[in-house]
């Protein structure tokens, strides 16, 4: 039998935050005394930044039940945002934790919007509709920013959906956002600290959200809609609730990407269908609903591919393998009676010792 | 003046009328029973009265107050809470939880004073803990509380979905078969539990049963429903003593 009781939630989630702590002081001791490759320091912030992504995106498909296929939508709604913003302002806030602290508000804000505005009126459907439409929304959001053209002259903001030409710059305006090039120069305002305080300010979020009144209400709606609506929860409220802030972390998982890119182009790789099911993987693989495993999930399934560069073309292919033997592991009756069998005789062991 | 006062409720799926001039009226602190064949339409009136459907005539009163047409949401924040023939319990989470979901109405702190777990927090949490173990006394699962729903044995499962629903602060109980699939020592048990209900919370009940041993032990006035439509009401004895009534179950 399983025991949950407020002590030991409290401990586990302390565990979680822990191991970030412990991972990142880790880091940063092998990076100090030069045993990290160049590799792997320039793909710190990303991971970072993924792993925000698994832990938000598992609020929505774990803790909410609803399935989500559009996830990199809403981190390309921060990046593009938030890069915007701090190129805007790169000469007038100088200081660089004031500017990336306002970009993160404003990448985080314009996410939860986007998310607040495509939850009201498919949350109020059951079935699978919420992941057609966010898996439209992700592509139409990665496609928006291909032929988005905006620029700055004295004038102010140009705007066009055609190329930089047509946005009648006088001379010595800038193109900011420039189509398919998308922002170049975005202010390198992110680091591995940054992120690494990200990831636990992330987890208190959602930790904190499980573990709390409205957090019961969102994954009474989970396991039973009929009995929760019985009881007097609010459906629409809750489930746009999770789904917000779901949407809120990815935006910050985008705006800290974004600040360790030169050049944020909104290519299928990195926003598209690809990368939202890579975050689905790593929700799936750490266990739905389990929010440490996202964060181990989301650390192995980064850097594995990085270490083994050679099977890298092998990459998705090893994708859906993984994904395919996780389905059978979760979800076969052979495999779940083989699990119960398995835990029975631990438990048994665990009994004798 | 009555606790419930339904008069006239009718609803029809397509061509069929599902429910035709339903007429109750339980007073306050009553153990009401409405018995009926297979198909006879009870889980619809329960649906009508807690708004999972909207009936196509009629009304319903609660404590002098008109609820028809209301939502669910709105009608369990009137008064009413029930449960359901097919257990539905949150299975995922701990029996403890599924209660303290229960109480979610009756004790509040904003999303903010949560993320940030603010006293207020804390405060609330205690009190809706103290309750919750209290309510899970009264029904012997405060031994369980910490196990998930699904990892309760069938008979407390039932208990547990009624904790849930007295959770709310409810004042009129709807109980859905509550012994379906019970042995006749869980049914005799929860008999007791009923009538404890009744009497500690000074509750008023309306339920759904097949099993008569339970109808007749603890209902004290029947109503019995055949396609739709009632076939007769009044004091348990008398009603389970008609010969239509006896004609409708076990037939000519």
């Amino acid at each position: 039998m399983k025991n949950r009781n407020i002590p030991k939630k409290l401990q586990d989630n302390l565990i979680t935050i822990g191991i970030v702590v412990v991972c990142y002081i880790l880091v940063m001791i092998l990076s100090a005394t030069g045993l990290l490759s160049n590799l792997l320091q320039g793909l710190l912030v990303p991971l970072c930044a993924y792993i925000i992504l698994a832990v938000s995106l598992n609020l929505t498909v774990g803790i909410l039940g609803e399935l989500s296929l559009g996830h990199a939508g809403f981190m390309c709604v921060g990046a593009f945002t938030s890069a915007f913003f701090s190129k805007c302002m790169e000469n007038t806030i100088t200081f660089a934790p004031v500017r990336f602290f306002l970009a993160l508000l404003i990448g985080g804000l314009c996410a939860a919007l986007i998310g607040f505005l495509i939850g009201m009126p498919v949350l109020r459907l059951k079935g699978d509709y919420l992941a057609i439409v966010t898996l439209a929304f992700g592509e139409i959001i990665k496609n928006i920013m291909n032929v988005l053209f905006i620029g700055r002259d004295s004038h102010g903001f140009h705007f066009s959906m055609k190329d930089s030409l047509s946005l009648g710059l006088e001379e010595g305006g800038d193109v900011i956002i420039n189509g398919a090039q998308g922002i170049t120069g975005t202010p390198k305002d992110s680091n591995f600290t940054i992120g690494v305080i990200l990831i636990v300010l992330t987890l208190l979020i959602v930790l904190n959200l499980i573990n709390s009144r409205d957090g019961r209400a969102i994954m009474s709606i989970r396991d039973n809609l009929i009995a929760s609506e019985s009881i007097g929860i609010h459906i629409t409220k809750y489930k746009l609730m999770a789904f917000t802030i779901s949407a809120a972390l990815a935006g910050i998982a985008g705006v800290l990407y974004s600040h360790n890119l030169n050049s944020l182009m909104a290519t299928p790789k990195n926003f598209g269908y690809n990368m939202s099911i890579m975050i689905l993987v790593f929700v799936v693989l750490g266990g739905i609903g389990n929010i440490r495993g996202s964060v181990i999930a989301a650390v192995i399934l980064t850097l594995l591919p990085e270490l083994l560069r050679g099977l890298n073309d092998y990459r998705m292919l090893i994708y859906s393998i993984v994904l395919i033997v996780m389905m059978l592991y979760n979800w076969a009756p052979n495999m779940i009676a083989l699990r119960k069998k398995a835990a029975n005789r631990f438990g048994r062991k665990k009994e004798v010792a | 003046m009555a606790l419930l006062e339904v008069k006239n409720l009718s609803i029809s799926f397509g061509g069929l009328r599902a429910v035709d001039d339903f007429n109750v009226s339980i007073e306050k602190g009553q153990l009401y029973g409405l018995i009926g064949p297979n198909g006879a339409g009870k889980t619809t009136v329960f649906n009508l009265l807690t708004g999972v459907y909207q009936p196509d005539e009629g009304f319903i009163h609660l404590d002098g107050e008109d609820i028809t047409r209301l939502k669910t949401i709105e009608i369990n924040q009137a008064g009413i809470a029930r449960t359901f023939q097919n257990i539905r319990l949150f299975k995922e989470l701990s029996v403890l939880d599924n209660v303290k979901v229960g109480l979610h109405n009756k004790y509040h702190y904003s999303t903010v004073e949560g993320l940030l777990r603010l006293p207020r927090y804390f405060q609330m949490e205690k009190k809706m803990d103290e309750r919750a173990m209290e309510l899970l006394k009264v029904f012997d699962l405060d031994g369980e509380a910490d196990y998930l729903a699904s990892n309760l044995p069938y008979g407390k499962q039932r208990k547990l979905e009624i904790a849930r629903a007295l959770a709310t602060d409810p004042k009129l109980l709807l109980l859905d078969e509550p012994a379906a699939g019970m042995n006749p020592n869980e049914t005799k048990e929860l008999m007791e539990t009923i009538r404890f209900v009744r009497d500690h919370f000074d509750m008023t009940i309306l339920l759904i049963e097949h099993d008569m041993k339970l109808v007749a032990g603890i209902c004290e006035e029947l109503t019995v429903l055949n396609f739709g439509k009632i076939l007769t009401q009044g004091k348990t004895s008398d009603v389970l003593h008609d010969p239509e009534v006896i004609t409708a179950y076990l037939g000519e």
